[in-house]
Parts: C-alpha cells; structure tokens; sequence
C-alpha cells in the first residue's frame, strides 16, 4: 500500500477515535465504572470498627432473598409496572389520535397534554397531595357533594399504591403522546384516503394501517415507560415514603433507604445489580423479540 | 356504450376558505372510455378528481355515477378504484396483502380472493413479487402494484391521479402503453389527471383542459390540437405550441383579434415572397428537425421546424409563408372566431 494511503487510513482512524472518545469518557466514568464498582462492592460484607470489610461472594444476594420486605417490594413495582406501562402508554395513543384529527382548538389540547411532563415531579406530587388529603383534599370535597365518607387515599395500605399509579400515569402519558403525535404526523395522509375507497371503516384503518406503522415508537415507548417504572419514584418522597408499612414502596425507593438510610451499602449494591439484570434482559427480549414483528420506515 | 353517460358532473363547484378551487364543472363521461383531466398546477384537475373520489364534497352541483346520484356519497360506496400520485401503497403489507387489502375489508371469501389477486398479479406482471414489502421494489414495480390493487375488485371506474409522475422518461412511456392497454382490455372507464400533455393527448379518447377552476375545451385530442377554443387551449396544446400574434400585423383581419398559427405550417421562402419578415433568435437540434425560433414585434412563439439537421445563425432575417387556412382566428377576449 503506497505511503499517502497509509496515512490516509490513520487520519481516519483517529478522526473516529475523536468523534467517539466524549462519550466514552462520560459513559465509563459514570454509567461503566460505578456499575463495575457496584457488582464488585456487592459481594463484600458490610464493613463495622470491629469487622472489616471482606469477600462474601453471594451472600449479600441470599440474604436478600430471604428478606420479607424485598419480596414486598419487588410484589409491588410488578404491579406498579404492570399498570402504569400498558395504561399510559394506551392513553397516549387515545390522546394522540385524538389531538392529531381535525378538531378545534387542537393546539391548546396538545399543549394541555403535555404540562404534566413539563412540570417537576416533585411539583406535580405536591400538587396531587392537595388532592388526596383527608378531608381537605379536592377528591374528598367532591365525594362530599354526593355524601361518600371521607378517604385518606395515601394512609391506607390497600390504596396507597394506586394512588400512586394513577400520579405516574397521569405524569407519563402526556410525554409519550408526544412521541406518537410525531409519528402520526409521518403517516402520508394518502394512506387514509386509500383506504377509504377501498372501503376500510376508521377502526379498520387504524388496526390495520395506524398501529402497525407506529411499532417502532410503541417499542421505544415501552422501553422507556418499563425503565421509568424503576426509575420514577420522585414522587414517592412527597406522598407516602413508601408507606404506610411498605405498602407503596417501589425498589428504587428500597435501595435508597438501604444505602443512605440503613447505611446497609452492600445490600443496596447487590439489589442494584439485581435491577440492571432484569432490565437488560427485559429491554433485550424487548427489542429482540418485537423488532423482528415491527417495520421500520 | 350506453345512451346516458357513466359518469356525470353536474355544475359542481368546490371553494375553499371563499377561494377558488372548481366552479361549473359539467362533464359526461361514458362508459369503457378514457379521459384526461389535463391543465397546469393548480387548475382544479385533482380536485375534480377528488371530488368525483369522494375524497372531497362539493358545494355546489351533483354527481352521478351509473345513474346514481352519489354527490353525498362515502368514497367506499362509490364503486370505484383510485391510483395515487404517491401510489399511497401501505409500507408495512406485502404486495399481496397491499393488493388484496380492499377485497379483506369488504369480507370477499378468502378463495375468491386469492383468485382475483393471482388474476391482477398477472395482468401487471407482479407474479414472483406476492411478498416483497414496497420498500423492497422498484419505482415501477410499486407503480404496478398501485394498479393492481386498482383493478384486483373489478370497478368500473378507475381514477389516475398524476400516476406516472414518479417515474423516469423511459418507464412513463412503456407503463402508458402498458395502462391503454389494461384499460381497453377490461374495459374500464378511467379518469385520469396530467399536466403532461403528451400523456394525455397519446392516451386519451376524451381530453379536459382546465385552468383557474374552469374547463377550457373538452374534445378528442385531435379537435383540441386542430380546432382550439380558445388562445389559452392553443397556447397549451402541442410542442411547440402554437404561435401567436396581433391581426394588425397581417393585411385583412382587422385589429383587436389575435392569430394563431402551427409551426409546422409555416414554410421559410427567399427573401421578398414572404408575409412576415422574422430574426432567427435560436436554432434547437432535435433529431428528425431543427426548431428555429423567430422573433417578430407583435407576434409570440412564433417558430418553424425545418427537416434534419439544418441550423441557423442567430440573428439573420428570414421571410415565412402560411396560408390563410391554417390561421386561428380568435377574438379580443381570446375566444375562438367561426371558421
């Protein structure tokens, strides 16, 4: 190979290594190294002045197994996943159909939509505290027009969890419309009209056509509603601290206390990874799975 | 062909926001023929056929189709097919289910439909193709696959929207023989919108020039070509179009009118036998002639085509013959005179 080809070849190499070398730097430093540093920080026991530091393997992981909390918690964020995923992202399509047809005041009906996601989550939970507060909250007010009996929505165990379902739903669909409000603008308004004189009904035309080609924004959607399902729990420090006896606590919020509450950072470690794993392998099968049934543009 | 038309427009009109979009459009189309809606951008031609669609209600006027007043009509019980400018093909279905598509929502069973979709395949040369995305295929193959998904159910009534627009020179030419053909063999009637008038003037039994929302002149292309309504129709049709110029320049037509005549009746005569007295102002190659352009005051377009090769230098003055006969003689307004 003649010299200035070579050369060539090099510039290129380095061109790349700079165009790549910013986000490798931030990513190890703060998304690789403290995930190796946690796996590893997992498998030590809990350091005191009296026993220090030293390997357990997995023993931090079979004690957590055996912790009735954990497996309370754990109940609680399936349940928490398992509503607040399907649910927002099923009212996100709605709004976006709906904000996306012909109708009046269109623009002040998507901006409406979407205020939940501009506002703070902390913001947002204060403001759903006012709501659900015994006696003087909006939803106790109005359940006193029609002489229902007064319900501390955050206080008790069997609804303390929904209530705060219902907070994230409310936060979450509003975002995701957005992203369907995008993909919907990239349908040809000529699908439509085709499938119009070959006689297609509005429900047709929408199983048929509308969900199919908005796959890959659902699957996108759904990965991000499934990691925020871990990852949201803002609100949680403001409405019920994961009370009353556990019965709102989400895993994150666990971990939290573990660490900086119970000073147990072992434990908080070992659950960590723990909510890596299933959510790589989630995302994985997320993406493996469905993109082989979705169709990309 | 039957005694009452297939297809007939009544007056409609369509406006939109108050501003023009159709107004007065009366036409009758009969049955198994081919008509062109041809004009400029913008001259109503798609909203006419979107308005025959169904895709758009007019304001004003009726539509008929087969005897049926379907001026208030769904698109879907108008018994009638559609190819699009952009082939509107759904991305995510196969060719056969893109084709069958139509068949499926109105619940044909499932082995008549097979039959109809091999049947289409076969007509449009799609057989082998049955699941490959759009995505997959070619311009033409998707152009193809629009007509077969246009003619799998068997309407009448085929609608073309500027079909061929996304295709190069070389395909246009072949899919216009290929959707005569179609169209004589089964029989259809088709509506077919273009501003190229070539498409139009080769394909069509019936043209419809419109521009600003009017129809201009409907005729066989030859009567277009050959008897123009009006300045605009003479200007329009034909390459080159016909050249005109102000009465006042030749003896005996008076003024105010306006004269159109045809290149290729214009002979070049030595100087001082002539009726007009032009300069060369460009000399253009095109194969089996040479177009030379001619300026003259008070005449535009003005052109002759001379056989082979036979280039001019700009600038020399020649003189140009005609008769009488092969004169349009318009009047103020533009209006086509008798005679």
């Amino acid at each position: 190979m003649s010299a200035h080809a070579n050369l060539e070849r090099r510039r290129q190499a380095i061109y790349g290594w700079l165009l790549l070398s910013p986000a490798a730097i931030l990513l190890t430093l703060f998304a690789f190294y403290p995930s190796v540093a946690t796996l590893w920080s997992s498998l030590f026991s809990r350091g005191t002045r009296r026993n220090p530091t030293e390997f357990v393997g997995t023993e931090n992981y079979a004690e957590l197994f055996a912790d009735p909390t954990f497996w309370i918690v754990v109940k609680n964020n399936l349940l928490y996943a398992g509503v607040t995923i399907p649910v927002s992202i099923f009212i996100a399509l709605s709004m976006a159909l709906w904000a996306n047809g012909k109708i009046r005041a269109r623009g002040f009906v998507r901006t409406a939509y979407f205020t939940p996601t501009v506002l703070p989550m902390i913001a947002a939970a204060n403001l759903w505290l006012f709501f659900y507060t015994p006696g003087l909250g909006v939803l106790d007010q109005i359940g006193s027009l029609f002489g229902l009996p007064s319900v501390n929505w955050l206080g008790q165990p069997e609804t303390a969890l929904w209530a705060i379902i219902i907070v994230t739903i409310w936060k979450e669909a509003g975002f995701f419309m957005i992203f369907y409000l995008a993909a919907l603008q990239t349908i040809p308004e000529d699908l439509k009209e085709a499938a119009d004189i070959e006689g297609a009904s509005r429900w047709t035309y929408t199983r048929r056509i509308v969900l199919p080609l908005l796959m890959p924004t659902t699957l996108f959607i759904a990965v991000n509603a499934m990691i925020n399902s871990v990852k949201l729990i803002d609100h949680l420090f403001i409405l019920t601290k994961g009370g009353p006896s556990d019965a709102s606590k989400l895993i994150l919020y666990y971990i939290y206390e573990m660490a900086f509450a119970f000073f147990d950072a072992p434990s908080a470690a070992a659950m960590t990874m723990m909510v890596i794993a299933v959510l790589g392998i989630v995302a994985a099968v997320q993406f493996l799975y469905l993109d082989k049934r979705t169709h990309y543009q | 062909m039957t005694t009452s038309p297939f297809v007939k427009l009544d007056g409609v009109a369509k406006r939109w926001n108050g501003q023009l979009g159709v107004e007065g459009i009366t036409l009758d189309i009969p049955e198994g023929s081919f008509t062109a809606l041809l004009g400029p951008s913008g001259c109503g031609k798609s909203t006419t056929l979107r308005l025959l669609a169904g895709l758009e209600l007019p304001d004003e006027g009726k539509i008929l189709i087969d005897t049926k007043d379907v001026t208030t009509s769904a698109a879907s019980d108008r018994n009638l097919s559609m190819v699009f400018q952009s082939y509107a093909l759904f991305p995510h279905l196969s060719v056969a289910e893109n084709v069958v598509f139509g068949l499926k929502v109105r619940r044909v069973p499932k082995k008549e439909r097979l039959e109809k979709l091999h049947r289409a395949l076969e007509i449009t040369g799609l057989l082998g193709l049955e699941d490959r995305k759009p995505g997959e295929l070619s311009g033409g193959q998707r152009q193809r696959v629009a007509l077969a998904r246009a003619i799998v159910a068997g309407q009448r009534l085929c609608l073309m929207d500027e079909p061929l627009s996304n295709l190069d020179a070389k395909l246009r030419n072949a899919v216009r023989k290929d959707i005569k053909k179609l169209q004589r063999e089964l029989g259809i009637t088709v509506v077919y919108v273009t501003h190229d008038q070539t498409e139009a003037m080769s394909m069509a039994d019936t043209v419809v020039l419109m521009k600003d929302g009017h129809i201009q002149q409907v005729g066989s292309p030859e009567d277009l070509y050959s008897r123009p309504n009006n300045t605009f129709v003479a200007e329009f049709v034909g390459a080159p179009p016909m050249a005109l110029f102000q009465s006042s320049v030749l003896e005996g037509f008076g003024e105010d009118k306006t004269i159109g005549i045809r290149a290729e009746n214009i002979q070049i005569v030595p100087r001082g036998e002539g009726r007009m007295r032009c300069t060369v102002n460009e000399s253009e190659f095109l194969g089996a002639e040479t177009l030379i352009g001619l300026d003259h005051a008070g005449a535009e377009g003005l052109c002759v085509l001379k056989p082979g090769l036979s280039l001019m230098a700009e600038g020399n003055e020649i003189d140009i013959m005609f008769s009488d006969e092969n004169l349009h003689v318009f009047d103020a307004v533009g209006q086509r005179m008798v005679g």
